[in-house]
């Protein structure tokens, strides 16, 4: 039998054709993206993966931005930041900041990684399965690039009472955010799921 | 491609959320979990409670949305004055100050985007519950567009929380998150789980229906 597929946005069946290297494949009806297909897949996810974890350190352990006026120098990272509004008890803002901007595009890059990692050497490791579920879950919930955009917002807000100094942390996030997208844009979803098919 | 003119539901097929491998739809099904042979994921032919479930979700992000606007969003208190923010009045004050494309940007993102997708999700819900679905296409479409601009209302949130952070003690202003901070990061979490609750194939089902 030829393998279907059904649209997961109006359930209409298509027969997966023989698809190109480079590709996307439409739903006739409603025209979602049924799936895609990518080139080198494995390769370009990891290497875009790992250029994201180096970002990712950089721009969790330095100063986004600092302050000055007169005297007074004030400066403060994404970590930091979130620790402070834990001192001012607002607990749910810089747990929901944490999860978003923090720890969600952390496991993202791990769980790619421990996807990918075993593809790319045939091996076979467990809960594989699971963790590209859990990624998939994740995804709309991992939200740097609007963080970024409140950076330059603050910076515009602050402007007028002090000098606004951006750290490094900002040209690390600029750059995380494009590199964390293609690699996720490289996940070719449809091979993984073929790839794990035979795991327990 | 040439596609069978059937829907999974109407084969009785199932299709899994998580990978989507189509499987015969299991007698299981509905009563107690069925689990996707492929991916372990579980099998549903449709999200379950779909449409009560996003009421729920949406009327409750109305109800927050009220307090997250009239509330102050942040308080400023600088050297004996106490200033409290709203989300309107920041935007004000951006227009105020010529940087109105900053004033757009909030504006969008916190005010106009719920405000849209509340629209968006109730016309939904009341197509697909009334059946008046003329144009499936487009409904789809207008739920493709909720589930991807829902995230940026997050935008006045990191601005805020931000904020506090940098203006801290020892500077002559300080800044405070208010209470409709909190509302507001409500909002937009329980809009999120709106639309993902939402299963767009319910638009569908009307056409197929009405059709058969």
């Amino acid at each position: 039998m030829m393998q279907q597929i059904a649209c997961h946005e109006c359930d209409l069946i298509h027969d997966i054709p023989p698809m190109p290297a480079r590709a996307a494949a439409r739903c006739v009806r409603c025209g979602a993206v049924l799936f895609r297909t990518r080139a080198n897949s494995i390769d370009r996810t990891l290497a875009w993966t790992i250029a994201g974890l180096v970002l990712y350190v950089v721009g969790v352990s330095f100063p986004f931005l600092a302050m000055k006026n007169g005297p007074i120098y004030n400066e403060t990272g994404l970590l930091t930041g979130i620790q402070l509004l834990f001192e001012q008890g607002i607990i749910p803002l810089a747990t929901l900041v944490f999860l978003t901007c923090v720890l969600i595009p952390l496991i993202q890059m791990l769980g790619l990684l421990y996807i990918f990692v075993p593809l790319k050497l045939n091996i076979r490791v467990q809960y594989a399965k699971p963790v590209f579920r859990l990624f998939k879950h994740v995804k709309p919930w991992s939200m740097m690039e609007i963080y970024m955009l409140g950076i330059l917002v603050s910076i515009v807000k602050l402007g007028k009472m002090a000098t606004i100094i951006p750290g490094l942390a900002v040209i690390a996030f600029g750059l995380l955010i494009f590199v964390l997208n293609f690699a996720l844009s490289s996940v070719d979803t449809h091979m993984v799921w073929e790839r794990l098919e035979g795991d327990s | 491609m040439k596609p069978i003119r059937s829907s999974a539901l109407q084969l009785g097929l199932v299709s899994c959320h998580d990978c989507h491998l189509l499987s015969r739809r299991p007698k299981t099904l509905g009563h107690g979990a069925a689990h996707c042979p492929r991916c372990g994921g579980e099998l549903h032919q449709r999200k379950s409670n779909s449409i009560a479930r996003t009421w729920a979700l949406v009327l409750a992000a109305m109800v927050f949305y009220i307090p997250a606007n009239v509330l102050p969003m942040t308080i400023t208190s600088a050297v004996g004055t106490v200033s409290a923010d709203t989300i309107m009045s920041g935007v004000i004050y951006f227009m105020q100050h010529g940087s109105w494309e900053i004033a757009l940007v909030i504006f969008t993102a916190s005010v106009f985007v719920p405000f849209l997708k509340f629209i968006i999700l109730i016309y939904l819900l009341l197509s697909v519950q009334f059946k008046w679905v003329k144009q499936p296409k487009n409904l789809t479409r207008l739920y493709r567009f909720t589930e991807a601009v829902g995230r940026w209302s997050m935008l006045d949130i990191y601005v805020v929380t931000i904020l506090v952070a940098l203006v801290k003690l020892g500077f002559l202003a300080n800044i405070e998150a208010g209470p409709a901070a909190l509302y507001f990061a409500l909002v937009v979490v329980t809009t999120m789980i709106a639309a993902e609750s939402f299963d767009p194939r319910l638009i569908w089902d009307v056409v197929e229906k009405k059709h058969e």
